[in-house]
């Protein structure tokens, strides 16, 4: 047990590249909490993709022991929050278990929309907040600009930002003692009842399920029989631990404390970020505030490309899922794509991390079929159903009203790309809220439907504003708009999987791009193909597969014979990866393909 | 004991419907062409008496292991077989003459380049008993020749075609069209030309960009542009089928036409699936006995075939037989390249299983094949999509 006046509690904000998690290595490092042979880079990104893509996806943790120049030996607990917008809730949880923030800025780069978020967050949480400038010996650095930013754009004082390079060390140790001297020590009350924060749990082979936590008030031992308010679980404490990051045993963790325990507890899904732990016989009055349930906002089918991997995929889906409570599944069986799952995710980087790992580490080829929102459909007899699926659309006619989710868009841009960013906005049906320019870079809020942003909107905005611009955003609620389920036939049969909800307003031109993609990307066929967008009974666009002309080999002599039967099985082969539709087969790649725009 | 007398059973006997060939891979050529995707080598110095003995050590094997079965037809391929002395291709012809009882018509083809050093020796191989040539003229137009890395001039072709007309009973020549650049007047007005040459038989392949070729690879770098799209070429094969079919030589064949009786007997061992030995480097044969439908491969490389044959006594090796499921698959593929289409009866036979009726009713719709009592034909139209006809056909 530490005492309070020496216990520090901080998270780093800071945007993707610009330098957090190699501050953090440098500050474990500096400490000697980890023994330089056990040093790699990124020590707090664990999951491969973490370390490729640059992000954080779930909350890591470390304990440092710092021993400070005012002769103190001060527990500094680290926690490094997910760095996306899929995953602020968790972001805000994390932030409510520290006092205070290291807010990283590249001083080459100045502040990025992601970056703004998250230090909203933490003002919102009631930090201390540390204005620390990164990559300070580039050429480029342009400090004093960029410390100007900081002031401008996120109105908190920068005029005594911490300059250092985590890349060389420098500056390393001002960080520590700021920590010490600027950031406030945890308030708590160790004799109080139990009140601690499940800031976040994770699956380990060996041990179950593990839980992070911060001790508010009172002591929770090995041994404990302890309450999780939200679900009202009970469990025994069978040991309980910190992180340096290995895990150390310890026998209690007091107010301020930040650690680990295990409790026999199976399924990720059992426990919720945010709930409050307390002991069952002496429990404390109330739960911590901010409790929400995760709800997954991006749904999307994924199928084996093999429909032999279907129960392989169902396995790998099911071990993912004991490790991440926010993504859920249920099965799917498509008219095109067999049996499958319709997933929900918390976003968009949400449902391609899940894609890879399943990909990846579970060796399954997949096809993801175009991501949907959740829509409210409001049926004339005074029900609300919740659409996960555009194919499971009602008829019209028993329809009032469709609502869609809406979102709070920020982007920061370099004002020579800003009217291509406002025309992409405009595009999708965006509502401009706020325009800001300060210096070079400007501002914008936009008000915008989900499921215009949920598909390629990231990847259009990075190719218009050759990657400048930076984006987040915030869902703010759902709002009634003219929107239908647009139909594609192919062949004149409807493909389910290809079915998508549009505003009214743009399904000529969504339905025509789509049948022209469907042109380029069906081969084909021995005959002509029909490819229609249809909304309700009514064809709204249409193009036509002009059939195949000619296939067939020139020269097939005696010597030709086993080559020729070889290539014919081989096309037999390849007609297996197409997926029967009536008549026609559709390449697997088509169902994701067919939605992607070159605007 | 002879091996067939004792073979049963629909796929043992199966060959008889098409009859046995010999087909022999001369493996050498002055020169490469580029679009080529055979077996050839460009060599200076071959020791013609070694691959005579060789051939012969070949045949007399060949001979033993289809012991009492009538040979139909000799086809000297290659490579270019006009390379060989006349000599040699004597000596062979006795070999075989000595190996086997040969139908009285017995037809003896030899591929033959156009130019005027190979027609030089076109009376030698008369002489030995050749009486059908197949003549790779490949073009008419000395800049086409030229890009197809043809070493002979329409000029000499011509004068070769006229020797060789004058000298063979039988003689066929082959074109390359769909061409570089080449439209659907240019082709109408060279294939014009070639009916006017004669022949009583042409073999009109459109071009094919094999992998591993040097076409192959200047394609793949984005290189022979202006090749006709599939549209184009569609158009071409069209047109083709029409001015052959009035000028009296129908085609009998995906790209083979002929006036009646003049078609090559030996490639229709091939389409009809018949038995035939190959012999010489790299060739393929098929070869039934009480195993059942053998596939027979050669090592390939002229100078290790030619060790292998003296060392071991032959170069030929022998694949597991055909599942009759495979021979089913293989004869389709095969007859529907025919005119006369498919034996429907001798299909099922094989197969064990009737074609998929559903299936033909869906390419019959299509306009793609046709029925007839105990047949089914390609059309026209089917033929040029004959590769999607069989993935039908045979889809499982």
């Amino acid at each position: 047990m530490t005492e309070l006046a020496h216990i520090r509690n901080f998270s780093i904000v800071a945007h993707i590249d610009h330098g957090k998690s190699t501050l953090a290595d440098r500050l474990i490092q500096l400490t000697g909490t980890v023994a330089e042979r056990d040093m790699k880079d990124q020590l707090l990104d664990a999951m491969d993709i973490e370390r490729e893509r640059g992000i954080t996806i779930k909350a890591n943790t470390v304990r440092i022991d710092y021993p400070a120049r005012d002769g103190h030996t001060y527990v500094l607990n680290l926690i490094d929050t997910p760095g996306h917008v899929d995953f602020s809730y968790e972001v805000s949880r994390s932030m409510q278990a520290v006092e205070g923030s290291l807010l990283v800025v590249d001083a080459s780069q100045g502040v990025e929309a992601q970056t703004l978020a998250n230090v909203y967050t933490a003002i919102e949480a009631d930090h201390e907040i540390i204005p620390v400038l990164n990559k300070v010996d580039l050429p480029a650095a342009d400090t004093e600009r960029v410390k100007a930013q900081i002031e401008d754009v996120i109105g908190i004082d920068a005029s005594d930002a911490i300059e250092i390079s985590a890349k060389s060390g420098l500056g390393i140790p001002d960080v520590l003692e700021a920590i010490v001297n600027r950031l406030p020590p945890p308030q708590g009350e160790r004799d109080a009842p139990l009140k601690a924060m499940l800031v976040d749990s994770w699956y380990d082979t060996y041990l179950g399920v593990v839980v992070l936590i911060r001790v508010m008030d009172g002591v929770i031992r090995k041994g404990d029989r302890i309450r999780m308010m939200q679900t009202g679980a009970i469990h025994n404490i069978d040991k309980l631990a910190v992180l340096k990051p290995a895990m150390l045993d310890t026998p209690e963790l007091g107010p301020g404390e930040i650690g680990i325990f295990t409790a026999s507890i199976k399924q990720v899904r059992d426990t919720r970020v945010g709930d409050t732990i307390t002991h069952e016989k002496k429990p404390c009055d109330k739960p911590l505030p901010g409790f929400k349930p995760s709800v997954p906002v991006v749904f999307c089918g994924l199928f084996p490309v093999d429909t032999n991997d279907f129960e392989a995929l169902r396995t790998a889906i099911e071990k993912l899922a004991l490790n991440d409570a926010s993504f859920s599944y249920e099965m799917e069986t498509s008219a095109a794509l067999g049996f499958g799952f319709r997933c929900g995710f918390l976003g968009l980087l949400h449902l391609e991390v899940i894609r890879d790992r399943l990909e990846r580490e579970y060796g399954i080829d997949l096809i993801t079929t175009a991501p949907s929102v959740v829509y409210h459909i409001h049926m004339k007899d005074g029900t609300v159903l919740e659409l996960h699926n555009p194919a499971d659309m009602p008829d019209m006619v028993n329809v009032a009203h469709v609502e869609e989710p809406r979102i709070k868009a920020t982007i920061l841009v370099p004002d020579d790309f800003l009217g291509d960013v406002l025309k992409l906005c405009q595009d999708r049906r965006g509502i401009q809220l706020s325009l800001t320019v300060a210096g070079a870079r400007a501002m914008v809020e936009y008000d915008l439907p989900l499921n215009e942003v949920v598909f390629d909107f990231y990847d259009r905005l990075k190719s218009v504003t050759k990657g400048y611009a930076s984006f987040d955003y915030e869902i703010t609620g759902y709002r009634e708009d003219n929107l239908v389920k647009m139909q594609i036939l192919v062949n004149d049969e409807p493909v389910d999987a290809l079915a998508m909800m549009v505003h009214r307003d743009r399904a000529e031109s969504r339905g025509r791009q789509m049948c022209e993609k469907l042109k380029e990307l069906i081969p084909r066929h021995m005959f002509k193909i029909p490819i229609q967008a249809a909304i309700g009974g009514r064809v709204v666009a249409r193009e036509t597969l002009s059939a195949m002309r000619k296939d067939v080999t020139a020269k097939c002599y005696g010597g030709d014979v086993s080559r020729k039967k070889k290539l014919l099985d081989k096309q037999k082969a390849g007609k297996k990866k197409m997926r029967q539709f009536g008549k026609v087969e559709i390449p697997q790649a088509a169902f994701i393909n067919a939605l992607k725009m070159d605007e | 004991m002879n091996a067939l007398l004792q073979a049963n059973g629909a796929a043992e006997g199966d060959w008889r419907e098409a009859g046995f060939g010999l087909y022999l891979h001369w493996p050498f050529c002055a020169a490469k062409c580029p679009y080529c995707d055979f077996n050839s080598h460009v060599s200076g110095n071959v020791d013609q008496a070694r691959w005579r003995a060789a051939y012969r050590r070949e045949i007399t094997r060949a001979a033993e292991l289809t012991e009492g079965r009538i040979l139909g037809s000799v086809y000297f391929g290659g490579g270019t077989p006009s390379l060989m002395a006349p000599e040699l291709v004597a000596d062979i012809l006795e070999t075989v003459r000595r190996s086997w009882r040969c139908t009285n018509d017995l037809e003896v083809t030899l591929e033959a380049n156009p130019g005027s050093v190979e027609a030089g020796r076109f009376r030698g191989y008369r002489a030995a008993g050749v009486n059908r040539v197949s003549i790779g003229v490949q073009a008419l137009n000395d800049a086409d020749l030229a890009r197809l890395g043809r070493l002979h001039s329409v000029a000499e072709a011509r004068a070769a075609l006229d020797l060789a007309i004058e000298t063979f009973e039988r003689v066929s020549f082959d074109l390359i069209y769909a061409r570089q650049g080449q439209d659907e007047a240019a082709w109408r007005r060279e294939l014009d030309e070639a009916l006017a040459i004669g022949t009583d038989h042409l073999s009109l392949y459109q071009l094919t960009i094999e992998p591993g070729t040097a076409f192959g690879a200047r394609h793949a770098a984005g290189g022979l542009r202006g090749l006709p799209d599939d549209d184009t070429a569609a158009a071409l094969y069209e047109v083709t089928q029409s001015l052959c079919a009035a000028a009296g030589r129908p085609a009998y064949e995906v790209s083979n036409h002929a006036a009646p009786g003049a078609e090559s007997r030996h490639n229709l061992i091939y389409w009809n699936c018949g038995d035939y030995a190959g012999i010489g480097p790299g060739a393929h044969g098929r070869l039934t006995d009480d195993h059942g439908r053998r596939p027979t491969t050669a090592e390939p490389a002229p100078q290790r075939w030619l060790e292998l044959v003296e060392s071991n006594g032959s170069a030929m090796a022998f694949d597991r037989p055909l599942p009759a499921r495979e021979q089913a698959e293989e004869y389709l593929m095969m007859s529907l390249r025919l005119r006369d289409g498919v034996d429907t009866a001798r299909f099922e036979r094989l197969a064990g299983a009737p074609l998929d009726p559903s299936a033909i009713a869906r390419l019959e719709d299509l306009g793609l094949v046709e029925t007839a009592p105990g047949r089914l034909t390609c059309t026209q139209h089917g033929r040029l999509l004959l590769n999607a006809v069989l993935r039908e056909l045979l889809a499982d």
